[in-house]
C-alpha cells in the first residue's frame, strides 16, 4: 500500500444557472494512494466530470466549490489563488480530456506545443534538455521522435492521442486524471491507448484517476473504484470487489446492463426513467425512485445519502444497500 | 373524445405561454437588448402621440401640423443703434450687436418711422423652445416637437415596411439557394456578390435621379436592393446546415417531397436567424433615409433626415448652439432610434444563439 | 424457405476526387466497394466495422438517400411478394415503396425537427402518403406512443423535443418509422448516444416490435457486443468491403479473418478477473483459403460463415 497521494473529502460544487442553483457533485471523498488507478464510472449528469474539473479548479465561471478540501500530498487546493494555482496544474496533476485529440492547437507544431507546456513550469530549462525530455515521453507513449516537427492534422487519431498522454505527463505530475480518453477512437486503437497507459503508469509510478461510463475500462484499468448517480458516491471500493459482489442497486444494474462478447448470451436489464433533475435537492436516496425493488426506507425517502463500509474497504450508499 | 382534444388543446396553450415567458426571460437577462427595446418603444410611443393629440383636439392642427402648421411667434424687440467702433462698454466687438432683444435700426427698412429707444414688433423664427412649443419653431414657423413624432412615424414605416421586404426576399432566395443547388445556387450568389460589390448610396443617388422616391418608394428599392444583397449568402449557410440534419433525411426517406422538405422543414429552421437580420435591417433603412435626405434626394414631406436638411439650406447648420433645436432632436432621435433597433437585435442574438448564453 | 426482405449484389459507393481544373487524372474513394449480402425476412444483419469502414454510406445507399454507383439492390414487394430491384420505378412507385424503407438515426437531438410537435412528427408519413383519415392518423399515433412506452400518450403529443430526454426522443424516432409498419428498417447506431443504463432498454423496445411486427433490421454499430444482443447475423465490414460474415454465435466462437479476430481480442470485458489474449496478426490461415479458392471473392467455410479472400495484409500492418 502506498501513501496517499491525493485526498477528496466531502467536495461539494454547484452551477448557478438561470433556473437556480444545480448541485453537481454532493459530499464526494475518496483517497487515491501512490502508484494506484481510481476509476470513477457513472452516467451522463452524474457528476464525475465536474469532480475532475474541480481537482484541477477548471471548472466553469459559473460553478462554485461550495464546501470541502482537496488535499494534493498534503496541500490544500481549495482556496488556492489562481497563480498558486498554475504551479499545481500539470506539475503536480495534469488531465487528459474527452476529445483531447481536438485540443491540439493546429497551427503549432506538436514539439513546440509540449515546449510550451514544459518552459511554463520549467523555466531554467535548456532548449536541449526540453528535447531529450520529449523523446523520452515519446518514447514511453511509443510515438516516433519525427512526431515532434509535425502538425497536428499530420497525424491519425491514435497518434494524437499518444501525443496528449506525452503532453499529460511532460512535467512529471505525480496525478494524471484521464477523462473519457478514448471515446471517440476505434475499439483497436483503443486497446493499443489503454495498454501504453498502463504502461506508463507501471514504469512511471504514477497514479492515475480514470473517468469513463464504460464499465468494461474500468474493470481492466482500475485497481479502486467508485459509481456515481446524480452527483453522490453510491459504491466504492476495490474493483474486484465491486464487481464480484455489487452492494448498491445502481451498481447491480450497471453490471447487469452491459453486453459483453464473451460468455453466455444473456437477459440484460434495464432501467427505466431519467437521472433526477438537480436544481431541486430532496431529502433521501437520489436513486430511489428508480430503484426496482426499493426497500420501504427509501421509498418513503427517510434515508439520507450515506456511505456506510459493508466490507473491508467496500462502501455504499446505506439506502440501497438493501434493496432489489 | 373531445374532452381529451380540448385537454390538449389546453396543454398546447400551456406549452407555448411557457415557451413564451422563457424567451422573454432570456431576452430580458441582455441589459442591452432591454435599453434598444425601451428606446424603440419610447419611439413609437411618439409615433402614436401625434394622432392622438390632433385626435382629441389637444394640439390644432393649424398651429401643430409639422408641415402646414403655422405659428406666428411675435417677440418686441429695442430699436437701439450699433456704434461704429468696438470695443464699447456694452459690446465687444462687431458680431455683439445688437445682442439678445435688440434690432440695428439700420436694418429696419420696411419701418421707417421708428426711432432709437422704441419697441419694435416683429416675428422670430424660428423661435427657441417655450411653453407652447416643446422643442422650438423651424423658420417656417412648424412645431419641432410635431415634427419629431412625424418623423417617428416614417421612421417606423419606412424600416419595418424595407425590412419585412428584404427579409422575405433574402430568406426565399438563399432557402432556394441551399436547397436546389447545382446552377441556381451559383446563379444566386453571383447576383448577391453583384449586389454586393455595388456602392449603395451612390447607387441610391442614381434611382433618385430617375424616380421621383417617397417613402413607400424609399421603402421597396432599399428593400428590395437589402434583400438581394449579402444576406442571401447568410441565411444560405444557415439552410445548408439544416438540410444536412437527419430529420430531413428521415423526410426524404419518408418520401416527402422536395416542395413539402422546404416549406416544413428548412424555412421554420431559417426563420429565427430571418428575424434577426431583419431587425438589424431597420437600422440601416433609418439610416440610408437620413442621408439621402440631407442630400434632398427625397420626395418626402417631413422626416428627421427633411429636418436636418432644411436647417442646411436655412443656413443655420453651422450657427454653433445658437439654433441647436433645429438640429440636435432630429440628428438625436436618428442615432437613438437606430441604435435601438440594433441593440434590439443583439438581445434577440442571446436568445436565438444559445451559444451565447453566458448561464 | 423463408423470403429474403432484401438482396444486396455487388453494391459499390464511389466518389471522385477531382486533381484540380486541368487535370485527367481522377481519383475515386471507394467508400462501399462491392458488398452483397441477403437478409431473410424477420431475421436482422449486423453491420459492424470502425468509423470510416463504409457502413453508414452503406446505410443511406440502401435507404435512397444517396444514389449508388453500382449494384444490384432487390427488396420484396409485399403486395406483389416478389423481389423488385429499385433501379426501374418511376416517382410514383418508389413513393409507395418507401413506406416500406425506413431508417433510425443515431443521434437523438438532431432527428427530430425542433420546431414541430411530437405528434406532428409521428403523423409526417401518414400525411405524406395520405393514410387514412385525420380522426384515423391520431388514433395511430396515440397507439404507436403507446406501443413504445410513452404514456400516457396525450402527454407527450403536444410536446417539442427539446423537453424529451434523450432516450424518450428515440423511443419517438421509433414511433414514426414504426407507425407504417416497415419491413424493412436501416437502424444506424441508435443507443450509442444514450445513457448506458437505458440502452438496453431501447434495444428491447426494438427486438420485442421487430418480434410482433416482422420487421428485419440492419443494424450498423462499431460495438460487437451491441450487435450481438441484436442480431441474428453479423457482418464485419473493414475499408468498404465485407471480410467476414456468419451467425452471431459463430462469429464470435470461431471468427477466421485476421481483421476480425483482431477486432474482438481488443474489446475491453466487463470482468477485472478475465485475461485478455493479445492477438498478434497472423495471415496463414486466410493465405490458406485464398489459396485453396482461387477465384471466389467470398468463400463459404460451411456452417454459413463466409470469409473475404481479398489481400489486407498492406492495410492491416
Amino acid at each position: 500500500m502506498g501513501k496517499e497521494v491525493l485526498v477528496v473529502n466531502k467536495l461539494n460544487m454547484h452551477y448557478e444557472t438561470l433556473d437556480g442553483p444545480v448541485a453537481a457533485v454532493k459530499d464526494v471523498s475518496f483517497v487515491l494512494n501512490e502508484g494506484e488507478s481510481f476509476g470513477l464510472v457513472g452516467e451522463s449528469g452524474c457528476g464525475k466530470t465536474s469532480v475532475a474539473m474541480s481537482l484541477l479548479q477548471l471548472q466553469a465561471d459559473n460553478a462554485k466549490i461550495s464546501s470541502g478540501s482537496i488535499k494534493l500530498e498534503g496541500k490544500e487546493l481549495v482556496g488556492m489563488t489562481e497563480n498558486e494555482l498554475r504551479t499545481v496544474r500539470w506539475d503536480g496533476i495534469s488531465i487528459v480530456f474527452q476529445g483531447a485529440m481536438n485540443a491540439w492547437n493546429p497551427v503549432a507544431k506538436i514539439g513546440e506545443q509540449i515546449r510550451e507546456a514544459i518552459r511554463e513550469h520549467r523555466p531554467d530549462n535548456t532548449k536541449e534538455e526540453n528535447t531529450k525530455k520529449i523523446e523520452e515521453l515519446f518514447n514511453i507513449v511509443g510515438l516516433d521522435n519525427s512526431v515532434m516537427d509535425r502538425y497536428p492534422h499530420e497525424l491519425s487519431g491514435g497518434m494524437k492521442q499518444r501525443a496528449i498522454i506525452a503532453l499529460a505527463l511532460s512535467c512529471d505530475p505525480k496525478v494524471v486524471i484521464a477523462d473519457e480518453p478514448t471515446t471517440a477512437l476505434d475499439v483497436v486503437i483503443q486497446d493499443q491507448i489503454l495498454k501504453e497507459l498502463k504502461k506508463v503508469q507501471d514504469l512511471l509510478g504514477l497514479s492515475l484517476i480514470y473517468i469513463s461510463h464504460d464499465i468494461a475500462v474500468i474493470a481492466e484499468m482500475t485497481d479502486n473504484m467508485a459509481v456515481m448517480y446524480a452527483g453522490s458516491v453510491v459504491e466504492m471500493g476495490p474493483t474486484a470487489n465491486i464487481f464480484s459482489k455489487p452492494k448498491h442497486a445502481y451498481t447491480r444494474l450497471l453490471l447487469e446492463s452491459t453486453p459483453s462478447v464473451v460468455g453466455e448470451r444473456k437477459k440484460l436489464r434495464s432501467l427505466d426513467g431519467e437521472p433526477p433533475s438537480l436544481i431541486n435537492e430532496k431529502k433521501g436516496c437520489s436513486f430511489s425512485p428508480r430503484c426496482p425493488e426499493p426497500t420501504k426506507e427509501c421509498k418513503n425517502q427517510e434515508l439520507d445519502m450515506k456511505l456506510v463500509e459493508v466490507s473491508k474497504g467496500h462502501f455504499a450508499d446505506q439506502c440501497c444497500v438493501n434493496c432489489g | 373524445m373531445s374532452k381529451k382534444i380540448t385537454q390538449q388543446e389546453e396543454l398546447q396553450k400551456q406549452i407555448r405561454k411557457d415557451a413564451l415567458r422563457k424567451n422573454w426571460k432570456l431576452f430580458s437577462q441582455s441589459k442591452l437588448g432591454m435599453i434598444g427595446l425601451y428606446i424603440v418603444c419610447f419611439f413609437l410611443f411618439l409615433a402614436l402621440l401625434q394622432p392622438f393629440l390632433f385626435i382629441t383636439g389637444i394640439w390644432n392642427p393649424a398651429i401643430y401640423d409639422p408641415v402646414v402648421g403655422y405659428d406666428q411667434i411675435k417677440a418686441e424687440l429695442l430699436v437701439i443703434e450699433c456704434p461704429k467702433e468696438y470695443p464699447t462698454e456694452k459690446y465687444e466687438s462687431y458680431s455683439d450687436c445688437p445682442g439678445p432683444g435688440e434690432v440695428n435700426i439700420k436694418k429696419l427698412y420696411m419701418a421707417p418711422d421708428l426711432k432709437v429707444g422704441e419697441y419694435y414688433d416683429t416675428f422670430i423664427q424660428p423661435a427657441p423652445p417655450s411653453k407652447t412649443h416643446l422643442l422650438g419653431t423651424d423658420s417656417l414657423g412648424r412645431d419641432i416637437f410635431s415634427q419629431i413624432m412625424e418623423g417617428s412615424q416614417v421612421a417606423f414605416v419606412l424600416g419595418l415596411l424595407s425590412a419585412t421586404l428584404g427579409v422575405g426576399i433574402s430568406t426565399i432566395l438563399g432557402t432556394i439557394a441551399a436547397f436546389f443547388g447545382g446552377r441556381v445556387d451559383a446563379y444566386l450568389m453571383r447576383q448577391s456578390d453583384l449586389i454586393l460589390m455595388l456602392p449603395s448610396l451612390p447607387l441610391l443617388f442614381i434611382i433618385s435621379a430617375f424616380a421621383e422616391l417617397k417613402v413607400w418608394h424609399l421603402a421597396v428599392v432599399l428593400g428590395v436592393l437589402g434583400g438581394l444583397g449579402g444576406s442571401v449568402i447568410t441565411i444560405k449557410s444557415q439552410a445548408l446546415q439544416v438540410k444536412v440534419k437527419p430529420y430531413v433525411d428521415s423526410a426524404r426517406i419518408t418520401g416527402g417531397s422536395k416542395w413539402q422538405i422546404l416549406f416544413q422543414h428548412i424555412l421554420p429552421n431559417v426563420a429565427p436567424l430571418a428575424l434577426l437580420f431583419m431587425v438589424f435591417s431597420v437600422t440601416g433603412a433609418i439610416a440610408s433615409e437620413s442621408v439621402l435626405s440631407f442630400l434632398g434626394l427625397l420626395n418626402i414631406d417631413m422626416s428627421w433626415g427633411i429636418m436636418i436638411y432644411l436647417s442646411q439650406t436655412d443656413g443655420f447648420i453651422f450657427s454653433g448652439l445658437d439654433f441647436w433645436w433645429l438640429i440636435l432632436p432630429a440628428g438625436l432621435a436618428v442615432t437613438f432610434l437606430a441604435g435601438g433597433f440594433y441593440l434590439v437585435g443583439r438581445g434577440l442574438d442571446e436568445v436565438f444563439n444559445p451559444r451565447l448564453r453566458k448561464r | 424457405m423463408k423470403k429474403n426482405v432484401i438482396e444486396v449484389k455487388n453494391l459499390e459507393k464511389y466518389y471522385e476526387i477531382s486533381r484540380g481544373l486541368f487535370s485527367r487524372d481522377k481519383g475515386e474513394v471507394k467508400a462501399v466497394d462491392n458488398i452483397s449480402f441477403e437478409i431473410p425476412q424477420g431475421e436482422s444483419l449486423g453491420l459492424v466495422g470502425q468509423s470510416g469502414c463504409g457502413k453508414t454510406t452503406t446505410a443511406r445507399s440502401l435507404c435512397l438517400l444517396d444514389p449508388k454507383t453500382n449494384g444490384d439492390v432487390k427488396f420484396l414487394n409485399p403486395e406483389t411478394q416478389e423481389m423488385e430491384s429499385i433501379d426501374d420505378l418511376d416517382d410514383e412507385e418508389l413513393k409507395k415503396f418507401r413506406r416500406n424503407i425506413q431508417m433510425i438515426f443515431q443521434d437523438p437531438y438532431e432527428s427530430l425537427n425542433p420546431r414541430w410537435t411530437i405528434k406532428d412528427i409521428i403523423l409526417e408519413p401518414l400525411n405524406i402518403h395520405n393514410i387514412g383519415n385525420l380522426l384515423d392518423r391520431e388514433e395511430a399515433v396515440r397507439e404507436i406512443l403507446t406501443t413504445v412506452g410513452l404514456t400516457p400518450p396525450e402527454n407527450y403529443m403536444p410536446r417539442y423535443p427539446h423537453e424529451l430526454s434523450g432516450g424518450q426522443r428515440q423511443r419517438v424516432s421509433i414511433a414514426r418509422t414504426l407507425i407504417m409498419k416497415p419491413k424493412f428498417v436501416v437502424c444506424d447506431e441508435p443507443t450509442s448516444m444514450l445513457d448506458v443504463s437505458i440502452r438496453i432498454s431501447i434495444m428491447d423496445l426494438m427486438l420485442n416490435l421487430a418480434n410482433d411486427l416482422d420487421i428485419s433490421y440492419l443494424y450498423i454499430t462499431h460495438d460487437l457486443a451491441v450487435a450481438r444482443y441484436m442480431c441474428n447475423r453479423i457482418a464485419v465490414m473493414f475499408n468498404g468491403k465485407i471480410v467476414e460474415i456468419a451467425e452471431t454465435e459463430e462469429l464470435l466462437k470461431n471468427p477466421v479473418h485476421p481483421y476480425t479476430k483482431r477486432l474482438i481480442s481488443s474489446i475491453p470485458v466487463p470482468d477485472p478477473k478475465y485475461k485478455r489474449v493479445e492477438y498478434k496478426l497472423n495471415f496463414d490461415e486466410l493465405d490458406e483459403i485464398i489459396i485453396k479458392n482461387p477465384d471466389k471473392a467470398m468463400v463459404d467455410i460451411g456452417n454459413e460463415h463466409y470469409i473475404a479472400t481479398h489481400n489486407v495484409k498492406d492495410i492491416l500492418y
